[in-house]
C-alpha cells in the first residue's frame, strides 16, 4: 500500500491506497470528486486533466503515489465560492459546451493555456494547444471563443490592475 | 492494471539499490509511455522505481565546449522553454514542443522517451543526427551504439539512462508528419550542420527504428539546400507498412519531410 500524501483544492489529504491507483480513481473514488471526467482512459482525450503544482496533466496516466506531495486542483476547485472562474463564465458566456463531458478538462487547459503563455491568446494557437483534448460532440468553435474571451478579459484584468 | 508496488528514491544509487533488489523491476520517470502500457497489460512490473524527483538527474546546462547536456528526468516542455536550447538547438527545441499534446510533455521525458526507443518516437532522430551521447550510471554510449532496433538499445539490465549531452552544431531542424489520430511521426526527419558535415536521421519510417540517411548527408555536403534532396529516399523495403500508410508511401514521406526540414534549417 502507497502513503498519498497530498493538497486537493486546498485542503490537506492523507490516504493510504493500493499502489497501482490512478490519480484520477484517487480523486473520484476515494475523495469522492466526480467532476474530473474518464473519456478514453488511453490518454487522448484531456476530461481527466488537473493541475498538479500549477501544470494541467492528465490524472489518467499518473498514479496517485506519483501525485504525492503535490498540490491538486481539480475542476470543483477553481471558483471562489459562487463566483465562477473567469473560465467558467466565458464557457457559459460563449455556449461552449454542449454535453459538458469534456468541459473539466477543457477549462482546466484553458487555464493552463493562458497562465503559461499569456492574456490575449489567438485563435491558431488555441487550436493547438488544444491538441489534448477533444470534444465528441465536436464543438470545438465555441469551445476556443470561449478561451479566446477569457484571455482578452484576463487581458483587461491585467491592464485595469497596471 | 496488475498489482505492482511503488518505490519513489532520491538518488540513482537508491534507485540502482531498488532496481537490482525488485523481481522485475522497470524504471518509471514521466510515466506517459509506461502507465499507458501498465494499464492495457502489455506491461506489468513487479516494481516501479520512480525517479522523477532524483535531482541530480533533472536540469539543463550548457558545457564549456557549447554542448548542451540535458538530464534524463528533464521533460519534454522544459527542453522546448529552455533559452539556451532554443538558441543553439532550435530543431531540438521544436521536436520537444511537438511531442503529443501539452500534458504529455509536462510529464514525459527525455531519458524515457531515449531508453524506450519506439520507432515513432521523436527524440531518437534528435540524439542520432546530432551524434549525442547517452550517458547512464554504468558507462556512455554514442547514440550510434545506442539503438539497436524497435524499441531495443544497448542498455543493460536495470541501467538508469542519467543524462544526454548532444554536441554543438551550426544549422538544426525537425520536420515530422504526424499520424492525424496518435500524432505519433508517421516519417520525421532531423537535420544538423554540424562541425564534421551535415547528418540526417530519421524516425517513425523505418523497421528496424531510428535511420542515418548517409546519401542524404552526401547531398547536403555538396550543397545545403532542399533541392540538392531531389529524389533521395530510403529503400522502401525497409519501411513499415500499416493500415496508415505503404511502405512506398512512407519511403516518399522520409524526402518531403527531409526538404522541409531542411528548408526550415
Amino acid at each position: 500500500m502507497a502513503n498519498v500524501n497530498l493538497t486537493i483544492n486546498g485542503k490537506a489529504v492523507s490516504a493510504e491506497t493500493d499502489d497501482r491507483t490512478l490519480l484520477v480513481e484517487f480523486i473520484r473514488e476515494h475523495q469522492g470528486l466526480t467532476g474530473t471526467h474518464v473519456g478514453c482512459d488511453t490518454s487522448q482525450c484531456g476530461a481527466c486533466l488537473v493541475l498538479m503544482d500549477g501544470k494541467a496533466i492528465k490524472s489518467c496516466s499518473t498514479l496517485a503515489a506519483q501525485a504525492s506531495g503535490s498540490s491538486i486542483i481539480t475542476i470543483e476547485g477553481i471558483a471562489t465560492g459562487a463566483e465562477l472562474h473567469p473560465v467558467q463564465r466565458a464557457f457559459k458566456e460563449n455556449h461552449g459546451l454542449q454535453c459538458g463531458f469534456c468541459t473539466p478538462g477543457m477549462v482546466i487547459a484553458a487555464i493552463d493555456m493562458i497562465e503559461r503563455l499569456g492574456p490575449d491568446l489567438d485563435e491558431p494557437t488555441i487550436r493547438k494547444e488544444l491538441e489534448g483534448n477533444i470534444c465528441r460532440c465536436t464543438g470545438y468553435h465555441n469551445i476556443v471563443k470561449a478561451i479566446k474571451a477569457a484571455s482578452m478579459q484576463m487581458a483587461t484584468q491585467l491592464e485595469a490592475a497596471e | 492494471m496488475y498489482e505492482t508496488s511503488y518505490n519513489r528514491v532520491s538518488s540513482v544509487t537508491e534507485a540502482a539499490t531498488a532496481l537490482d533488489a525488485a523481481d522485475d523491476p522497470k524504471i518509471l520517470a514521466g510515466g506517459q509511455t509506461l502507465i499507458p502500457t501498465m494499464k492495457q497489460r502489455l506491461a506489468a512490473p513487479s516494481e516501479l522505481v520512480d525517479i522523477r524527483q532524483v535531482d541530480e538527474l533533472h536540469g539543463i546546462s550548457m558545457q564549456a565546449d557549447g554542448a548542451i547536456r540535458i538530464g534524463a528526468t528533464t521533460t519534454h516542455a522544459e527542453v522546448a522553454a529552455n533559452a539556451d536550447v532554443r538558441a543553439q538547438l532550435p530543431g531540438l527545441a521544436s521536436l520537444a514542443g511537438h511531442i503529443g499534446d501539452p500534458h504529455v510533455r509536462y510529464m514525459g521525458t527525455i531519458g524515457g522517451s531515449l531508453a524506450n526507443n519506439d520507432p515513432a518516437a521523436d527524440y531518437p532522430a534528435a540524439a542520432l543526427a546530432l551524434g549525442a551521447t547517452i550517458t547512464t550510471n554504468k558507462g556512455s554510449y554514442s547514440a550510434e551504439e545506442f539503438f539497436t532496433g524497435m524499441f531495443e538499445t544497448a542498455l543493460q539490465e536495470n541501467e538508469i539512462v542519467t543524462a544526454v549531452t548532444f554536441p554543438v552544431a551550426q544549422r538544426t531542424a525537425y520536420a515530422k508528419f504526424p499520424n492525424p489520430a496518435s500524432r505519433y511521426a508517421m516519417a520525421g526527419v532531423f537535420v544538423a550542420q554540424t562541425p564534421s558535415g551535415p547528418r540526417v536521421a530519421v524516425t517513425g519510417a523505418g523497421q528496424e527504428g531510428v535511420f542515418r540517411m548517409p546519401a542524404m548527408e552526401a547531398a547536403l555536403a555538396e550543397n545545403w539546400a532542399a533541392d540538392s534532396l531531389g529524389s533521395i529516399q530510403p529503400d522502401a523495403q525497409d519501411m513499415l507498412a500499416d493500415i496508415h500508410g505503404s511502405a512506398e508511401y512512407r519511403a516518399n514521406l522520409v524526402n518531403v519531410m527531409a526538404k522541409r526540414a531542411v528548408a526550415a534549417a
